[in-house]
């Protein structure tokens, strides 16, 4: 079952080579990244750099053209090269798997990795009670029949009491019966990350979480995100461009430039960095 | 608020109960052929299969037009099992009396009626409903029309009876319970369909309020999202579609039991668009709307507009204009005015509730005050 020797380490999210190519356009490049339990981990580049894809191909949304993802010891996602794509491919490592694996997003938020997303996809026509509950509907004990004729009565109740505490520990409760599309947009981004809580995931993925915030906002989320970090014991991968929150909060920062990988290390390290300051700013023509 | 709630739902309970004993009574007074129980048994059957559909449309957001094909594949599974053993040769006469020699109670018959049309649906829901919006729509619409062709085929006639009728099954008129002689003792053959109907629309109201109903508007609200949540997507579909199509299959048996006869030909697809046209009006993602959508819709098509055709309508006899066809005019300007005052359509996505109806009254009544004030 396993000659991949599962790792001593905790670590939790493992990427090898992975790759992403749409036609003859490479969106993501031989992407390897390590994210460890308990861990904060920044994904950060200019736009288009192939953050999102990046997410994508983790949770299932997009195939990756080639690579793998490990979580947890147990290989999620693998691809090679096939059909079409075995003439177009131009990236890398080509023939080094041989394994396809692939699952559909609901399965990779079954096995505990939740996500969030970088325009928030809310259920508008609901209220934030039931945004937060249908979260709660993958791990419910039930059939179609039971549901129906409501012979899962327990299973409804304790779906909606752990709806209502999480619903309360994020400070949402007061406002259960909102619309979600009601609600100012620093809140619709809080309740987006409490459904995503709400599937008990074990690795949250956060596409810039801080998009459209002021800089107050941006420093209560941050904050918010350690919280949440410790309290439900979780490690944390984020897309985002607000650097304060960034360098504020991450561990370890991967940097992503036209899909490639330029720069990893500690906050610190990834400020001092040439290349990156050169992605971020542009490189000077007589420099 | 929840006692209220409680005393809400408990209230519309009573009022529902009292339709259904309004029904029984009338049934009992006014003559059999009043043409209120034509409308009544019609509508009640069209808001069954409304309802089936806006459980698609409406609350999963899958716009499928196959309604037509899972009703005639319910009719005739209906048709086919309950016709007496001993009328078996007469209706089957050009095919020896037919392959099946048995019949089935009537309520089995229903229910077998569901599952078949089930069965065709988890069997084309498969390649089907991995396709989006109009091309959904359209693929339900061909396969509609591919089972309207296939009951009509010669080869099948041992079991279809060909391109013939159908007939001498059991009706709505065999609910009536009477004495020895056949006469008519207590009427039931408008509150028999009606009780078969509300049995199904709670099933369907129960699962649109549980766990998977709510998965159902998450899809429709939005598919990547839902994903994300852990809600798998054909699954989801699959099961909505298959549970749409077998209360769309009991629709088309009642159907058959109200028409009497059966023919494959009468399920075109302008069945599928009058019912499409039903759950507008009611309101999409309101199973109250499409009930009332339905028994205005059939009232109007087949009661209150008929004189528009005949030369009489509400007293003014005016044979140049009101003659045939001048109907279907008068009943596309109210749907175009409906829709354009109504743009969710009558309900909108609200449900039928004694509150409802109080506000309903006493936004009327406090307005007719202002306007006396001024």
């Amino acid at each position: 079952m396993s000659e991949e020797t599962k790792s001593t380490n905790n670590c939790v999210l493992k990427l090898e080579d992975l790759t992403m190519q749409f036609g003859g356009v490479i969106a993501v490049n031989d992407l390897n990244l390590e994210v460890n339990q308990g861990e904060i981990v920044a994904l950060i580049g200019p736009n288009g750099a192939g953050k999102t894809t990046a997410f994508n191909c983790i949770t299932g949304v997009y195939e990756p053209t080639n690579g793998k993802v490990t979580y947890l010891g147990n290989t999620i996602v693998e691809n090679h090269p096939q059909g079409k794509m075995k003439k177009l491919y131009t990236g890398e490592n080509d023939g080094k798997y041989s394994n396809v694996v692939s699952q559909t997003p609901d399965k990779i938020t079954k096995i505990g990795i939740a996500r969030t997303f970088q325009n928030i996809r809310l259920f508008k026509s609901m209220t934030v009670f039931e945004n937060v509950l249908i979260a709660k509907h993958l791990h419910m004990k039930q059939n179609v029949f039971s549901a129906t004729f409501r012979i899962n009565r327990a299973e409804e109740k304790r779906a909606r009491m752990e709806t209502e505490s999480l619903l309360e520990e994020q400070g949402l409760l007061h406002l259960r019966d909102e619309l979600a599309a009601g609600l100012p947009y620093g809140l619709q981004r809080r309740l987006e990350i409490a459904r995503a809580l709400a599937t008990s995931p074990k690795l949250l993925l956060l596409d810039e979480p801080a998009a459209g915030m002021n800089p107050q906002e941006t420093q209560e989320l941050s904050d918010f995100i350690k919280q949440i970090r410790d309290k439900y014991n979780l490690t944390i991968l984020m897309i985002e461009h607000h650097m304060d929150l960034v360098m504020y909060i991450s561990e370890r920062i991967y940097v992503l430039d036209f899909g490639k990988l330029i720069a990893t290390g500690t906050p610190a390290e990834i400020q001092n960095n040439q290349r990156v300051i050169e992605a971020y700013l542009g490189v000077a023509e007589d420099a | 608020m929840k006692t209220n709630n409680k005393k809400n739902s408990l209230l519309t309970i009573f009022i529902l109960i009292g339709v259904f004993v309004l029904v029984f009574v009338l049934e009992q007074i006014l003559p059999a052929n009043a043409m209120l129980f034509t409308v009544l048994q019609k509508g009640v059957i069209y808001a069954l299969v409304a309802v089936s559909m806006n459980l698609l449309n409406g609350f999963t957001g899958l716009f499928s037009l196959g309604q037509a094909g899972f009703m005639l594949i319910g009719a005739y599974c209906y048709g086919i099992f309950t016709i007496p053993v001993l009328e078996r040769a007469s209706v089957y006469q050009y095919f020896d009396g037919g392959i099946i020699k048995f019949a089935l109670p009537v309520p089995i018959a229903l229910i077998l009626a569901g599952l078949a049309a089930a069965v065709f649906a988890a069997l084309i829901g498969i390649p089907v409903l991995r396709l989006k919006s109009d091309y959904l729509a359209i693929a339900t619409l061909g396969f509609a029309e591919i089972i309207r062709a296939i009951f009509q085929w010669d080869k099948l006639g041992p079991v279809t009876n060909g391109s013939n009728l159908l007939r001498k099954f059991p009706s709505f008129n065999d609910f009536n319970i009477t004495d020895a002689n056949g006469a008519v003792i207590i009427r039931m053959s408008t509150l028999v369909p009606f009780i078969i109907v509300g049995i199904c629309v709670l099933i369907i109201v129960l699962l649109i309020n549980s766990s998977y109903g709510r998965a159902f508007k998450a899809i429709r609200d939005d598919e990547v999202a839902a994903e994300a949540m852990g809600i798998n997507l054909f699954k989801h579909k699959e099961m909505s579609f298959v549970i749409s199509s077998f209360f769309a299959g009991v629709g088309g048996a009642l159907l058959a039991m109200y028409q009497m006869t059966i023919q494959a030909s009468a399920f075109k697809s302008n069945m599928t668009y009058e019912i499409l046209l039903v759950v507008v009006i009611g309101g999409i993602g309101s199973v109250t709307g499409s009930c009332i959508g339905s028994f205005l819709f059939i009232a109007c098509s087949e009661w209150w507009l008929r004189g528009l055709d005949s030369g009489t309508f509400l007293g003014i006899n005016a044979p140049v204009i009101f003659r045939s066809g001048f109907r279907k005019v008068v009943f596309a300007v109210i749907i175009m005015a409906i829709v354009l005052f109504y743009r969710k359509g009558l309900m909108g996505e609200n449900e039928f509730s004694a509150y409802g109806i109080r506000n309903f009254f006493l936004r009327i009544f406090n307005k007719k005050k202002g306007e006396a004030k001024k």
